[in-house]
């Protein structure tokens, strides 16, 4: 006689899994890793490679010693790895490079649980701390060869807050000026963003508040809105690093309240703060408070009420 | 406002399928309970010949149903079956004799009022066709029918595969006129609507063709957007009404009522016979011509496909119903069911179960839950055993039709661990009540 399975309900499954919604993100990374090849030459394709390898291996080798089963399959740590290099200027050496990868890896995802426990984002996170420990080569902006803007060793931003020097609005969307080796290319950003949204990987809401909180603020403060939002790591943070699910809420409102708040803490630190840039700051600042957004605006069931 | 739901395929292979009639199977076994409550009382001993629509069950209790043999034979035994829901249920096996005579209990039943309607009803053995089972007279039996403004026929078929119900409506709708017309009759309700799914244009087609002969039959076209044919989701997208948790169709003024379910009310006031014969679609990967037959209620799944075509393959998962709601049956010779509108045969492609992965706080199972649970918190609070918090959860509003486990990129048992935590959190209240 045969055997039947018998399960309960559902029998069927959609076919999205988690593998596949990070092959999305990776593919929506592919633009502006070619980008910046373009603009900083095969140096960037390197460090790329050399911090999704070592998140890689820093996963594999975590999960091993610590008897855990693998998800290197699920590809979230290449999602790491690439998002974690586009944070680092093409200069880094690559042994500081793999010190950030094992950092995002190690301490900020897996000793908190693995993919979906981490509270915070392991790249804005690992950027934070190699600020921190490397100062002098995490803020050494490479400029590139072929640019035309007389803008050397410094980013948009930086030149902005200095008021020494003027920076065309073409420049900033081909990413053709100093800057971390995957921010920089607006275009290529953007259309990673699009391709996210078209897959439903991401949803509107935490890019819009993010990024319109920012350019509001700008009007008001009197800044340069385009300037501001298509500098830095405004974008990269916006679509790839503020939405990342595990450290973001999961509810519609609670996203527009979390990007707002993203986009305010950006602004304070450009504005008012002594460095040139907070996206990794504002998205590091707002996972801390995820989980209280969530509880705030958590979906009302639909009770309905009873019939007077 | 709008209901979130999931976008699953729709697989309708057999809307086009008129169904044959299948062979009478040499044995047929009958359960005393294919409805929700009390089982019915077995009246036939063995060694007893019983003819086709003959009453071998009788209702016992007020919320129970009839139940009549579907062949001419002699009862070979009394036996034991254990039912979908792990209980011991009796039932009746029966030997055909291939003659199919039958039985002079068959009468087109004497209608006059509301009373003798439900009577008639009643002993139809009619129970809520569209899997349910829930005995319709109980239904209908509405204490104040002033209170009623509304009948909503179910006719949104929102399971993949299944085509029954679209069945109905292209090769029944005098039947359906007819129901329509008994209800509004006797129950003096004024408004009809039919609330179809978009994906079966045939059908609305044919609903439309039937409204423009009565003023007060509607057709409502429904997105295909999973579940449309949940009770409180078909209440609120055409009449814009919410069912409050734990309440009925009936607290916000309406009857919801299965189409196949109404037809066969119409066609019992004419020919009176009771339910003993069911459309049924034979579809999934493991069949070899998907189609609809019309089997008589107790042929075994075996005996069912044996004489519909055949398998492909070996199955490896069977299904009584749909594939989302659907329930998987143990063995092959488990009979044919009053509220079966589908048996699935599913390979072992189909059928293998998805890989498990950690859940990555996507939030999908949130957005595409029709009543706005949050599964994903709902599984941390039973893990954690914290039922007050399931509680405020409102896990008990969860009609499970597994929109949050289809869509979950991580594949966990969202579905499944509601309904254990539903369970949970009766024994929650019922012992906190034990202590007040």
């Amino acid at each position: 006689m045969e055997k039947l399975t018998v399960s309960v309900s559902p029998h069927f499954s959609g076919r999205r899994t988690t593998q596949n919604i990070m092959l999305d993100v990776i593919i929506a990374l592919i633009p502006a890793l070619i980008a910046s090849v373009i603009i900083f030459g095969w140096r960037s394709l390197l460090i790329t490679s050399v911090c999704v390898s070592a998140c890689l291996l820093s996963e594999f080798l975590f999960q091993k010693v610590c008897k855990r089963e693998s998800t290197l399959y699920d590809l979230s740590a290449v999602v790491t790895g690439i998002i974690l290099a586009f944070n680092l200027p093409v200069t880094i050496p690559v042994w500081q490079a793999v010190i950030g990868s094992v950092t995002a890896i190690i301490v900020v995802k897996q000793l908190f649980g693995g993919i979906g426990r981490n509270f915070a984002n392991p790249a804005a996170t690992s950027r934070i701390i190699m600020l921190i420990a490397f100062s002098d080569t995490m803020t050494a902006w490479y400029f590139p060869q072929n640019s035309v803007d007389a803008l050397s060793g410094a980013t948009p931003l930086v030149a902005d807050l200095q008021n020494t020097a003027s920076i065309s609005y073409l420049t900033l969307l081909l990413g053709n000026h100093g800057g971390c080796l995957g921010e920089t290319c607006a275009i290529a950003l953007i259309l990673g963003g699009i391709y996210l949204l078209v897959r439903k990987v991401i949803s509107w809401h935490i890019p819009a508040a993010f990024i319109g909180t920012v350019a509001i603020m700008s009007f008001l403060c009197g800044k340069d809105i385009l300037l501001q939002i298509l500098s830095g790591g405004l974008l990269l943070g916006a679509f790839f690093m503020a939405t990342d699910y595990s450290t973001s809420p999961s509810t519609k409102s609670g996203k527009i309240i979390f990007g707002i708040g993203c986009g305010l803490v950006t602004v304070l630190i450009r504005f008012w703060g002594n460095l040139p840039e907070g996206v990794s700051y504002s998205i590091l600042l707002m996972n801390i408070l995820t989980p209280y957004i969530s509880k705030l605006t958590r979906n009302k069931p639909l009770t309905g009420r009873a019939k007077s | 406002m709008k209901l979130h739901g999931t976008r699953v395929p729709h697989f309708k292979n057999t809307a086009d399928c008129i169904p044959e009639r299948l062979p009478v199977p040499q044995t047929v076994r009958i359960p005393m309970s294919m409805h929700i409550g009390i089982p019915a009382r077995a009246i036939v001993k063995t060694g007893d010949t019983v003819k086709v629509g003959q009453l071998i069950g009788e209702a016992d209790g007020f919320l129970s149903s009839n139940i009549h043999s579907s062949v001419s034979g002699k009862v070979l035994k009394i036996d034991e079956t254990t039912n979908a829901g792990g209980l011991k249920i009796p039932c009746v096996i029966i030997n055909s004799d291939g003659k199919q005579e039958l039985s002079d209990q068959i009468q087109p039943p004497d209608v006059t009022d509301f009373k003798s309607l439900i009577t008639a009803v009643k002993k139809s053995g009619v129970v809520g066709l569209g899997g349910a089972g829930f005995p319709s007279f109980a239904k209908l039996h509405v204490h104040d029918l002033s209170k009623i403004d509304a009948v909503i026929i179910n006719a949104a078929e929102c399971e993949p595969y299944i085509t029954s119900d679209t069945r109905t409506m292209l090769d029944k709708s005098d039947y359906i006129f007819d129901g329509i017309q008994t209800l509004k009759k006797y129950m003096g309700i004024k408004r009809f609507i039919i609330g179809i799914e978009k994906n079966k244009p045939k059908a609305v087609t044919e609903m439309k063709k039937l409204a423009e002969k009565d003023d007060s039959v509607e057709v409502h076209v429904l997105p295909s957007i999973y579940p449309q044919g949940g009770e409180k989701v078909l209440v609120f997208n055409t009449i814009n009404r919410i069912i409050p948790k734990g309440g009925l169709p009936i607290d916000v003024g309406a009857v919801v009522i299965n189409i196949t379910t109404l037809a066969f009310i119409g066609e019992y006031l004419k020919t009176g016979i009771p339910l003993i014969e069911k459309c049924i679609t034979i579809d999934g990967s493991a069949v070899k011509s998907p189609k609809n037959v019309i089997a008589p209620i107790g042929i075994s799944i075996n005996d069912l496909i044996e004489s519909a075509g055949g398998l492909k393959t070996q199955p490896a998962k069977v299904l009584y119903g749909g594939p989302m709601m659907g329930i998987a049956v143990p063995s092959m010779d488990e009979p044919v069911l009053k509220n079966t509108n589908a048996i699935i045969f599913m390979d072992k492609k189909e059928a293998a179960p998805p890989k498990t992965t950690p859940c990555i706080n996507c939030g999908s199972c949130l957005d595409h839950c029709p009543f706005r649970l949050d599964p994903r918190s709902i599984s941390i609070a039973y893990d954690l055993k914290q039922y007050a918090e399931l509680k405020s959860l409102c896990v008990d509003l969860c009609m499970e039709c597994g929109c949050c486990s289809y869509v979950c990129p991580a594949n966990r048992p969202l579905v499944q661990t509601n309904k254990l935590a539903k369970i949970k959190l009766r024994e929650y209240l019922g012992s906190i009540k034990e202590i007040e």
